[in-house]
């Protein structure tokens, strides 16, 4: 089925092609609604909850609900900004994000939705885990505590590279990054230059020998912030992989 | 009954550090200590990251010099990843961004740390002798110490992104070069930052020249002087080899290569202190102390290539007729030598169109280990790492500017208590001569342990059982 419809998104009526979701109707009319997990090109995983919306007064995940007629969309009101600060800085006392020195700063979507946000600290105790690093592949470095288990990698791999490096393993808190080898990332058919690399939102996963070689004041979200460019008609927001 | 003393803490210097004044059973001093009592662990937790990333991290050790931690980690990379000449455009952007940081330090130090000292005297009171009355009492020197200041912080900007702890100089080169844009900016105002500093190197002259009998009694000790120099021997604050002299003047060792610096120096720990107490080896570590920083540097070289600092550094030598100076006072002097040198540097490399270039970056063959060396603003400073085939960092050493000044800022504290200390009381006399003393060393207790936090100092009178019997704090 296909066709035109209407819904609005805080009062404002928008267009929307029925079959869509409605982070994708939202980016087509200039409106954006914060995600992480979600990602151009990648099927919707619904997993992080930062898009979480108001569909007709009850909590839907933009990324995965597809448009309907007569749908009536809360997207920034007070409670779902604290509702989504909270789940940022859950993700963020969660892992071990040092941005002051991660070099994803300045490139890194956590750190840019925090900023848009206006989080300057965590309400949380920080819980310091301690998963390890992966450095053992020629080109590709892991920081697993900078994991945000978004799953864009896992998608990224088995979707766009036609693999299945990636893929999580234990449940809950326990929940974690693992490589599909038995010990380490250079045991897999990763390369360097497959999309999962680039998909990863934060820190985790890095290409090896590209740190901080975009000066401040070039990267990404130094000059305006995350969503901007949705806001502004750009669409360039999402990178395309 | 023997005693000590306790300076607690040390105000205006970076850091948090103790003195401790030990007396004897005639109340006469028996021996002073500086103890520097934090502790950080940057060797230690940067060991398992990339080595990339180590430039960017190691300098969150100070937000004084982060320039100098930045840069000299970065040389060390560069080792790493195969480089051993970088191209002019990267070399010149670090270069400009190390001359900024001691242009930026230097002034904070003379202006808003020491000038009370020297403006008011030692034993002026400490209601106006801080830098609100310096502002009130000779606003100029006030207003061209923040300007100064701001000025260097620009250039760090300008070249490293942001004026601390930016991310400018990568393995390998540098991620930018210098715009027209911001070249200009900065060209705007050097013809008043060099008078300025022109007028300092004046204002630290005089004042030596004047109070040359107080500086001669006051911790004027005969020490080794390290510094990294040219091929030439003339002074140079990024790059070149090690050179010791003695207190004479005679060569201990000259243009050794920095790689092998473990072949010469090496550490000693003391119980007091979670600073180490670096020495000469051949030496031993009884008498292979030596001081670094302006004085080292200025004793060391044979000239400085700009001509206004030369002129400077020639009228300092005279004092001493061409032999090392060893008064812990001229370490203002010879600073401010430095602050002419670091802006004529500034000018000639502003006028460089190598910093317009676009050759940012090398690469080469993997190495597993490397030493990256600078004299940062407080002296020499060593970067020591091994890195495995993965990249991850598996050992790393730092000899931080301030640790290798540890024993002469001991001596200087141990000679000014023999000077000042009357009895078993801590006047007020004693705790501003202690402070000037370590001051002159511009010491930064953060980088020298690796600590975090304030740095003011407490002076403590102990007895020979380690009961303390009089103690007083300055903030």
């Amino acid at each position: 089925m296909s066709g035109k419809i209407t819904l609005i998104i805080d009062g404002q009526e928008i267009e929307a092609e029925i079959g869509q979701t409605i982070l994708d109707a939202a980016d087509a009319a200039g409106v954006y609604i914060p995600r992480l997990c979600a990602m151009k090109g990648l099927s919707p995983h619904g997993s992080c909850r930062v898009c979480t919306v108001h569909v007709n007064g009850r909590p839907q995940a933009a990324c995965t609900q597809p448009v309907a007629p007569g749908m009536s969309i809360e997207n920034e009101t007070p409670e779902l900004k604290a509702h989504r600060v909270s789940v940022i800085d859950m993700l963020f006392v969660e892992g071990n994000h040092y941005c002051m020195f991660c070099e994803k700063s300045g490139n890194c979507e956590l750190q840019a939705v925090a900023y848009r946000l206006g989080i300057l600290a965590p309400q949380h105790d920080y819980m310091f885990p301690c998963r390890g690093v992966d450095a053992s592949h020629p080109e590709v470095f892991i920081d697993g505590n900078r994991c945000i288990l978004c799953g864009r990698c896992v998608r990224a791999s088995q979707e766009l590279d036609n693999k299945n490096v990636f893929q999580f393993v234990g449940r809950g808190i326990h929940k974690r990054l693992t490589f599909n080898a038995p010990n380490n990332l250079s045991q897999t058919d990763l390369a360097g230059i497959d999309k999962a690399v680039d998909s990863c939102p934060v820190g985790a996963i890095l290409r090896k020998g590209t740190a901080f070689s975009v000066p401040i004041g070039q990267r990404l979200y130094d000059n305006e912030p995350i969503g901007s460019e949705i806001e502004s008609g750009r669409r360039t927001n999402d990178r395309q992989v | 009954m023997s005693t000590k003393i306790t300076i607690e803490p040390v105000t205006r210097v970076e850091g948090h550090g103790k003195v401790t004044i030990h007396l004897d059973d005639n109340n006469q001093v028996e021996r002073a200590r500086l103890h520097i009592v934090e502790f950080r662990g940057f060797e230690r937790f940067i060991q398992g990251r990339p080595f990339w990333e180590v430039p960017v991290t190691i300098q969150r050790l100070c937000g004084i010099c982060p320039v100098s931690h930045h840069l000299a980690a970065a040389k060390a990379m560069d080792r790493i990843v195969g480089v051993d000449v970088l191209t002019p455009v990267a070399e010149k952007m670090r270069r400009l961004m190390h001359y900024g940081q001691i242009f930026q330090s230097h002034s904070l130090h003379f202006f808003h740390l020491c000038s009370p000292d020297l403006l008011f005297g030692f034993d002026a009171d400490v209601a106006i002798r801080n830098v609100i009355g310096v502002a009130q009492k000779h606003p100029e020197l006030a207003v061209q110490g923040v300007m100064m200041r701001k000025y260097g912080q620009e250039i760090i900007k300008a070249t490293a992104g942001k004026k601390i702890h930016g991310t400018g100089a990568i393995p390998g080169g540098i991620n930018k070069n210098l715009s027209i844009e911001e070249r200009d900016a900065l060209l705007k105002d050097i013809d008043q930052q060099i008078e300025w500093a022109q007028g300092a190197v004046k204002l630290a002259q005089d004042y030596t020249v004047s109070h040359l009998d107080e500086a001669l009694a006051f911790a004027n000790f005969p020490s080794h002087h390290l510094s990294l120099v040219r091929e030439d021997g003339a002074m140079d604050l990024y790059h070149g080899n090690l050179r010791a002299i003695d207190a004479a003047g005679e060569t201990v060792f000259d243009q050794v290569d920095y790689a092998n610096y473990t072949n010469y120096i090496a550490e000693e720990v003391r119980d007091y202190s979670y600073m180490k107490f670096p020495y000469i080896k051949s030496i031993g570590p009884e008498d292979g102390w030596y001081r670094v920083g302006p004085l080292a540097r200025v004793n060391a070289c044979n000239f400085i290539d700009t001509p206004l600092a030369e002129a400077s550094r020639q009228a300092f030598m005279a004092v001493t007729e061409g032999k090392p100076n060893n008064l812990s006072l001229a370490y203002h002097w010879a600073r401010m030598i430095e602050v002419l040198h670091a802006v004529e540097k500034i000018q000639l490399l502003l006028h460089d169109p190598d910093l317009q270039g676009t050759d940012l970056l090398l690469k080469g063959d993997r190495r597993e280990e490397a030493v990256g060396l600078i004299e940062a603003p407080r002296g020499t400073l060593f970067h020591h790492y091994k890195v495995n085939e993965g990249g991850q960092v598996t050992m790393c050493n730092l000899i931080v500017s301030t640790t290798n000044n540890n024993e002469p800022m001991n001596r200087a504290v141990e000679s000014v208590a023999k000077t000042y200390l009357s009895g078993q009381t801590i006047t007020e006399g004693l705790l501003n001569h202690v402070e000037v003393a370590i001051r002159a060393y511009d010491p930064c207790l953060s980088c020298a342990t690796h600590a975090l936090g304030r740095m003011p100092l407490e002076v403590q009178v102990l007895d020979r059982e380690g009961s303390v019997l009089d103690r007083r704090a300055t903030r």
